[in-house]
């Protein structure tokens, strides 16, 4: 494989990461508070902080190295969004910085504040609509180069772009489905079955505005960006299949059947969903100013770059495992008993 | 005024920020392993308990540390778009690497605070390892990228343009080795400073709980060894800097013309005509402290260009630094020396005097800093970028400014109020009691 596939594959799947363990993060903490103001966090509280406490940090690292990583890999990259995104990622950053702080202040203070809960939830709950804005300007249109090397962001037309809001849309509800869905799993292995009902509910709930919001993004992409639109076509078969997925992960949650699988299905529905958006993006990563191809790194660097990712896997997938084991598949842990 | 003012003030602050929540997230794990390991050694359950609470306030910080983290890195793409296209294509390997230390880091805190009951002691007690392998990992990892600015190497320059990259060479540029090592021991001696000032304190109050003594005489005899460390980095980097960053030493001594035999000039102030009043000078010593030698030629500021020297107000953050240095060796050696001869090491004055040692030590990280990155104006790259061609162009950077000032000011007073919050009415002596049977 060459080196600018290697990169923007990793890269890919690191965001694919950081697409399922944030959502599941920025959904519990909706969860939590809205259970804390409808006086029902006594039934779900404890099925969240025990799943979030041990693995915030992790969630956060998943972001950082998506956007370290692809400074790295494709250099100019930094240059056109880093113009671009300086309000975007501003605001993204504080509510970040915001939600990250406050977690721990809540969770290990002194004492549980309903203030520290409001920001720690609601944050949550922007910031994917913030982050999916790098997602929209990699469209196109939102930059205009003006002159040598002069990048000027456009505002007005990302805010009054139907596009720009159906891709908001989608990432809200989509955090809240996905976050919900994994508690499903979560309850029941905690043997929780109040939670475990609410959740379901949830999951259900949210169910229909994601695959509503999956179809309005595609129409609206295809008024925005045509060339995108048609690739999109041409893999087809990869957005039914995450119909698919989405069909089954529904009916097995609705008879109450299989968590864990349901929960797999809704990942794949996203993988395929995310990987099919993704490929079908390429050659460009900023339409139409960065290519694969254009973007890249020295080969040297590259080469390194990818060595040492190889050499922090080693370090990393033991780890992960450990924590996982430790956390989320060890029964007397998830049901309270440690 | 223009984006580059404002993305310069904004970076400073994160970056003022961020260093005193990252420098205890790099040193507190050392003590807080330390003082577990000993108390499984000794079987002591003080040490223990002394462990639990570093760490429980130690979560805190840590998570400001975080979270200021990600701002400052993001921020680098966001404030200095231009610094990162050519960053990415050079120096990219260390900052890759600092993610993935981070990320060990990151499972391992989470798999320590919660496996304080579950795991055996020994094996609990290795877990802090990876935690302080990956805090100072990714400290030395970004550090080589901000001692890439001040020494650029590793590539080279064909024609105008940059070709043939070495990205390990780039990584281990000059800079590296004193840099890695001053903020490393300076890191870990804050922190024992911090604890050490945390302990008196509370002996000040009337405190006498044993408790306390034994974490006093543990942070003191690290901070002495730690303190002294740091000097000698200190003195690498004045070597280093008498090599390869002529102009920034000469700016903080105050040094104009080229000569052997320089003298180092302590405290005083500049006439309008550029004339030294009111210092203590030291003959011979910045020849010693630049080249080892009583003789040693030391270059001068009237050999660069105006446009291209630092500010002259850098003398006073070396003096400070430098002073605040020598403070913490005495303090610690004082006190470590009236125990040793079985007088009184808990003379109000000396712990007093550790109290201060705590805010000095952090206050001398704010101006080591700012002296090494005001010391490379005008350049961002040291001889390849000017920070005013780095800087974004957009607009709204002052509009950021000022909310980010606000958001900083009030993580600082909430975070603080909460760790205040947290050990006002849980004193160890009654936490032992109540742990007793289980310690």
């Amino acid at each position: 494989m060459s080196l600018e596939w290697i990169g923007i594959t990793v890269l890919w799947t690191f965001l694919y990461g950081y697409l399922i363990v944030a959502s599941i993060d920025f959904g519990a903490g909706f969860f939590s508070y809205y259970s804390l103001l409808t006086g029902r966090e006594h039934l779900i509280n404890r099925v969240i902080d025990r799943y979030l406490s041990p693995v915030w940090e992790v969630t956060n690292v998943f972001l950082v190295f998506f956007f370290v990583g692809i400074v790295g890999f494709f250099p100019d990259t930094a240059y056109y969004f880093g113009t671009a995104l300086l309000l975007p990622g501003g605001v993204a950053l504080l509510l970040l910085t915001i939600r990250g702080s406050f977690y721990a202040f809540a969770n290990y203070g002194a004492r549980k504040s309903r203030f520290y809960l409001f920001l720690y939830g609601m944050t949550g709950l922007f910031i994917p609509a913030a982050l999916s804005t790098v997602l929209t300007i990699s469209e196109g249109g939102f930059i205009r180069e003006t002159g040598e090397g002069h990048v000027e962001f456009l505002p007005r037309e990302l805010f009054t772009s139907p596009y720009s809001w159906t891709v908001v849309f989608l990432a809200l509800v989509s955090v809240l489905y996905i976050s919900a869905s994994f508690l499903v799993f979560y309850a029941r292995k905690a043997e929780d079955e109040k939670a475990h009902e609410l959740f379901r509910k949830y999951s259900l709930f949210w169910s229909g505005p994601t695959i509503l919001a999956g179809i309005l993004v595609f129409l609206a992409l295809s008024r925005h960006n045509a060339v995108h639109f048609q690739n999109m076509v041409d893999l087809a078969w990869m957005f039914l299949l995450s119909l698919a997925c989405f069909l089954g992960a529904v009916y097995l949650t609705w008879w109450r059947k299989a968590p864990g699988w349901s929960f797999i299905l809704v990942m794949l529905q996203f993988a395929f969903a995310f990987f099919g958006y993704g490929t079908s993006h390429l050659p460009y990563l900023l339409y139409p100013y960065i290519t694969l191809q254009s973007g890249l790194t020295q080969p040297e660097m590259g080469w390194t770059l990818v060595i040492s990712f190889i050499a922090g896997l080693f370090l990393l997938v033991p780890s992960l495992i450990l924590l996982l084991r430790l956390f989320l598949f060890n029964a007397r842990y998830t049901r309270g008993e440690e | 005024m223009e984006p580059t003012v404002w993305s310069r003030i904004l970076t400073a602050e994160t970056l003022a920020f961020h260093i005193i929540w990252a420098t205890i997230g790099v040193g507190v794990p050392v003590f807080i392993s330390l003082a577990e390991g000993w108390g499984i050694l000794k079987k002591d359950s003080h040490y223990i308990l002394m462990a639990r609470r570093w760490t429980r306030g130690f979560v805190i910080t840590v998570a400001v540390g975080v979270v200021t983290g990600t701002c400052i890195g993001l921020m680098l793409s966001l404030l200095w778009p231009r610094f990162m296209q050519l960053a990415g294509n050079l120096i990219s390997l260390p900052l890759f690497l600092e993610t993935f230390a981070f990320f060990f880091e990151a499972i391992f805190l989470g798999i320590y605070l919660y496996t304080w009951d579950r795991l055996k002691p020994i094996l609990h007690w290795l877990t802090s390892i990876p935690i302080i392998i990956g805090s100072s990992l990714s400290a030395v990892f970004i550090t080589t990228v901000n001692a890439f600015m001040t020494t650029p190497a590793g590539f080279s320059i064909d024609q105008g343009k940059l070709v043939d990259f070495r990205p390990l060479e780039a990584m281990f540029n000059p800079a590296t080795p004193s840099k890695v090592a001053h903020v490393l021991s300076s890191a870990y001696v804050t922190c024992a400073f911090l604890l050490g000032g945390i302990a008196a304190w509370c002996l000040l109050k009337g405190r006498n709980h044993v408790y306390h003594k034994k974490a006093l005489k543990m942070t003191m005899i690290a901070g002495l060894i730690l303190a002294l460390g740091t000097a000698v980095a200190g003195d690498f980097s004045g070597k280093f800097l008498a090599e390869y960053v002529p102009e920034k030493l000469a700016a903080a001594e105050w040094h104009f013309e080229t000569q052997r035999k320089a003298p180092l000039i302590l405290g005083g102030y500049l006439t309008d005509e550029n004339k030294i009043k009111g210092a203590v000078k030291i003959p011979f010593a910045l020849s010693i402290l630049g080249k080892g030698s009583p003789d040693g030629e030391i270059i001068g500021l009237h050999e660069f260009p105006p446009d291209e020297r630092p500010p002259l107000y850098l003398h006073y953050l070396f003096d400070g630094m430098v002073l605040i240095g020598t403070y913490l060796i005495l303090i610690s050696a004082l006190f470590l020396l009236a125990w040793w001869r079985k007088k009184n090491p808990w003379n109000k004055w000396i712990l007093r005097g550790i109290v201060a040692g705590a805010p000095l030590s952090f206050l001398a990280i704010e101006l080591g800093w700012i002296y090494a990155e005001v010391g490379r104006q005008p350049w961002i790259i040291r001889g390849m970028m000017k920070v005013n061609e780095a800087a974004t162009t957009a607009d709204h950077v002052g509009l950021l400014l000022g909310v980010f000032s606000v958001v900083f000011a009030a993580l600082a007073v909430i975070a603080c109020t909460v760790l205040i919050r947290m050990f006002k009415h849980q004193h160890p002596e009654k936490e032992l009691e109540q742990r007793q049977t289980f310690l």
